[in-house]
């Protein structure tokens, strides 16, 4: 069967530092990866190479079997709208009132009128669970909680096939973070999406993924169940996963 | 010898520097111009923009054309009366602030007010990854965010110079009128009888360039901010610099080209 995103020897490199040296990865239809890893390991990076907005060094992103970097510009394009994105601090358009931050995907590929657009981000406000009243609000109003649900709503309005988090409960406090946790998983659930997420929460880890990947010294050092993450018989993520000073990641650093 | 090879390799890197930083403008240049003419279009965007460069600009333009008309006729006055050439006042505050004064200083007006605001706004939306946003959301940022506001600078501009200089003009009319003691009906008469179109017209040919510029540097400069706070500060400080000093050297170039046979 074929991975609906399968990544091979990806390279970056920023002058002399290699941020992603060889990485491998495959997700599987309907299914929700998390990739843990260090501050500074190049997860935000491997984000950005699969959504486009760097170009990897070498290596191949294939969605659903054909590799982005090398087919058309528009076909590239193309294969990436099937990816809905939530940034880390929200990235809401500040000029733009909550209901255009969620309907801007829609309006943007012309698949809802404008006049038809404030009902439909309504909607996917409820499916958030924000009431109809924020929908004028500026995203400055809101709360960190309430931008990132924004944020959330913005990136399934538009019924993506893959889904991306950026460390999705970073910045909020634990029951926040929970109940942030609980709709992703609902919004994948429902949608069908395949979905890849990079945190540092281990509990979020644990709640929102299937699988679990550790990103080490630019490579996947680990990959295996998101249940056994907090008991993986791997050095590395052990150590990750229970902060402990000692260990491998701590020699690393000190190179 | 290492000194002197030191000191080679600092020249030899800053040129390469120099390079690459206009290859980059030219191609942020290119690709925004590209993004005017071939769709889609944003029309609210141009607008918007439209309403932040020419309207919000109109008091603090109209105020900077009116005190140099005033000041211009004042100057002229006191200098020229040394020669007995004072009915040259009016001749010389026209095609002042036509052909110089309105373009120029609406630029740098707009440079200080406008730029700086568009350097800002990107910088933050490059710094909260709103830029990078758009493009997962379908939207191309050069297109719905640079395209828009270069258009806007090119229409902006000439219809704020066309108030600067009916406010110069007019600065230099009360001054002389009320203050200096001309005929009022004998100052407008020598206004007009010197004033030629091609004065109107270089001066709006000046305001569509210097509108460019002002939008390319601003959003140049915002679009390629890194680093939060400190890179947006950064960001608006060289959109306002680097645009100010162009005008400049333009504003040379372009007399040297419209009026120089």
């Amino acid at each position: 069967m074929t991975p609906k995103l399968r990544i091979s020897g990806l390279k970056k490199a920023f002058g002399d530092k290699k941020v992603l040296d060889g990485v491998d990865l495959e997700v599987m239809t309907g299914t929700a990866m998390v990739v843990i890893g260090g501050s500074g390991t190049g997860k935000s990076v491997l984000l950005k190479c699969i959504l486009g907005l760097i170009t990897p060094d070498a290596g191949t992103i294939e969605i659903d079997g054909e590799d982005v970097l090398k087919v058309s510009r528009g076909r590239a394009r193309e294969l990436r709208r099937q990816i809905g994105m939530l940034f880390q601090n929200g990235a809401l358009f500040d000029s733009l009132p909550v209901w255009e931050n969620v309907a801007f995907g829609l309006l943007a590929e012309k698949k809802i009128k404008r006049r038809d657009a404030r009902a439909k981000a309504i909607e996917v406000l409820a499916q958030v669970g924000l009431a109809a009243n924020v929908a004028d609000l500026p995203p400055s109003e809101l709360s960190g909680g309430m931008q990132k649900r924004v944020g959330l709503a913005r990136a399934i309005a538009s019924n993506p096939k893959i889904m991306f988090f950026d460390e999705p409960t970073t910045g909020l406090d634990p029951i926040m973070g929970a109940v942030i946790d609980g709709l992703i998983v609902d919004c994948v659930k429902r949608l069908g999406s395949t979905s890849i997420a990079i945190t540092h929460d281990m509990a979020s880890a644990v709640r929102i993924g299937d699988n679990a990947a550790m990103l080490f010294e630019g490579k996947i050092v680990w990959t295996g169940s998101a249940q056994t993450l907090l008991a993986s018989d791997n050095i590395i993520v052990d150590q990750f996963t229970h902060g402990r000073r000692q260990g491998p990641i701590q020699m690393a650093l000190r190179k | 010898m290492k000194p002197i090879l030191d000191v080679v390799a600092g020249i030899g890197g800053a040129v390469l520097n120099a390079l690459g930083f206009v290859g980059e403008l030219s191609r942020f240049a290119a690709s925004g111009l590209i993004g005017v003419f071939l769709p889609p279009y944003y029309p609210r965007m141009v607008g918007r923009s439209l309403m932040e460069i020419g309207f919000y600009s109109l008091p603090v333009v109209s105020l900077t054309a009116l005190f140099t008309g005033m000041v211009l006729a004042l100057q002229s006055y006191t200098g020229f009366s040394r020669f007995n050439a004072e009915s040259a006042i009016a001749s010389i505050v026209v095609l002042s602030v036509t052909r110089e004064l309105g373009p120029v200083l609406a630029g740098l007006m707009v440079s200080g007010r406008a730029g700086a605001a568009m350097a800002a706004e990107l910088g933050t939306m490059r710094v909260t990854d709103q830029i990078d946003a758009l493009t997962t959301l379908s939207t191309d940022p050069m297109k719905y965010l640079v395209a828009p506001r270069l258009l806007a600078g090119i229409i902006a501009m000439p219809l704020l110079v066309v108030i600067a200089d009916i406010l110069g003009v007019m600065g230099g009319f009360l001054v002389a009128s009320l203050k200096l003691g001309f005929n009022p009906s004998d100052y407008l008469i020598n206004t007009f009888s010197n004033l030629r179109i091609d004065d109107v017209v270089s001066g709006l040919i000046k305001a569509c360039v210097f509108g460019f510029i002002i939008a390319l540097m601003g959003s140049f400069h915002g679009y390629r901010s890194r680093g939060g706070a400190q890179g947006v500060g950064a960001a608006t400080t060289s959109a306002v610099v680097s645009a100010s000093i162009l005008i400049l050297a333009l504003d040379y170039i372009l007399t040297q080209l419209l009026f120089i046979k």
